[in-house]
């Protein structure tokens, strides 16, 4: 079967994977890269619809933190990944003319707020717990430049779980109300928790000390979520369905209405600078 | 006008105080709105250290703060005004000494 991105591949797609170790890298790079810049949009739009306009400021902060690590990841995802003349992808590139199926975020991170605070808070908590044990390990990968990414990066995503922390506390430990809705956000979300911890056949294949291996974060993120949870006497979700298949560019309906406003700009106006 | 608390949208008001990395002690730099104390410091350092402007932040409840009333700026500050003695202008500074 051919890849929905091979039959009409945008301008912006990647070629086939040719199995050498920079393109592995950059595609794991680009992984990563994806995940925060997916979040970073998710959080730009509480900016002026959050509950106060001190939590507008603290969660236009979370995602300017997320856009600076995705950069990161993106420009040098694109080092590794270039054209085929052989210049590289620039971040833009790779950020704004790559079409849905080229995008490898893990689902958690595209899932719509709709306004939901409870909602916005129950993601971060989890994946900006996922992503501190991801860049805590990071930190000593072979790879420099994602060992240097991950180490200014763990600093901020230990203020995004500490923010998750203490609003879950509250919201799960605070009226009748806040209880039941941020129980509801955690139920929400948690069917898409499992796919940060799959491991596939690119982690297998970069070398040990490259990559960190998701399954191996597993205990750690589920230890500390669960103290949160049941701290704020709240309950850890089972689900009964569990849904994957981003990092294979499988999304899900809200991703698309996603991009459509992120790209909308660069594609309407191509090469405009300001 | 104040509603009752089950109800009440408004978190408390908060002042707070920012020590620079340059100078020793706390200045007052502004004010937020805050459920908590734990939640008025996070707030503060997203507003008012983000450039970092700080190394320390303080946050104290508004209403526990009191302050002089402008009413009272007579008494309170126009008797120092005609007391120049008092200020450290009647000699000179010897040349090595710094930040004075």
């Amino acid at each position: 079967m051919t890849p929905a991105s091979e039959l009409s591949p945008s301008p912006g797609a990647l070629a086939p994977p040719r199995g050498d170790k920079s393109q592995a890298i950059g595609t794991y790079a680009l992984r990563l890269g994806d995940d925060a810049l997916v979040l970073a949009q998710r959080m730009g739009e509480w900016v002026a619809s959050a509950p106060q306009l001190e939590e507008d400021v603290a969660l236009a902060n979370i995602g300017l933190d997320l856009l600076g690590q995705a950069r990161s990841l993106l420009t040098y995802a694109g080092t590794q990944l270039p054209h085929p003349d052989g210049s590289p992808r620039t971040e833009d590139d790779l950020a704004y003319l790559r079409d849905e199926r080229d995008w490898t975020n893990v689902q958690l991170v595209e899932l719509a707020d709709d306004g939901d605070f409870g909602a916005c808070i129950a993601r971060l908590l989890v994946f900006s717990t996922w992503q501190h044990e991801l860049y805590a390990a990071l930190t000593s990968s072979t790879d420099d430049t994602l060992a240097a990414v991950a180490a200014k990066a763990v600093k901020e995503v230990a203020y995004h779980r500490d923010h998750a922390t203490q609003w879950v506390l509250r919201l799960g430990d605070g009226t009748d109300e806040s209880h039941r809705r941020m129980q509801d956000a955690l139920d929400t979300r948690w069917p898409h928790v499992d796919e940060l911890f799959e491991t596939d056949d690119l982690v297998r294949e970069l070398d040990a000390g490259v990559a960190v291996d998701p399954a191996t974060l597993r205990e750690p993120v589920l230890a500390y979520v669960t103290a949160v949870i049941e701290q704020a006497t709240l309950d850890v979700p089972e689900p009964a369905v569990r849904h994957t298949g981003g990092r294979r560019g499988v999304h899900t309906e809200q991703f698309g209405y996603l991009l459509a406003e992120m790209q909308r700009l660069a594609r309407s106006h191509v090469g405009a600078t300001w | 006008m104040s509603a009752d608390p089950g109800t009440q949208r408004d978190w408390p008001l908060w002042e707070v105080f920012v020590r620079s990395r340059r100078g020793l002690s706390h200045g007052h730099v502004g004010s937020l709105h805050a459920p908590d104390a734990e939640m008025a410091l996070r707030n503060a350092r997203d507003i008012y250290t983000r450039r970092q402007e700080g190394v320390s932040i303080w946050v104290v409840p508004a209403d526990a703060i009191s302050a002089s009333s402008p009413d009272e700026k007579d008494a309170f500050f126009d008797p120092a005004a005609d007391k120049v003695y008092r200020h450290p202008t009647f000699y000179t500074v010897p040349d090595g000494v710094k930040h004075l």
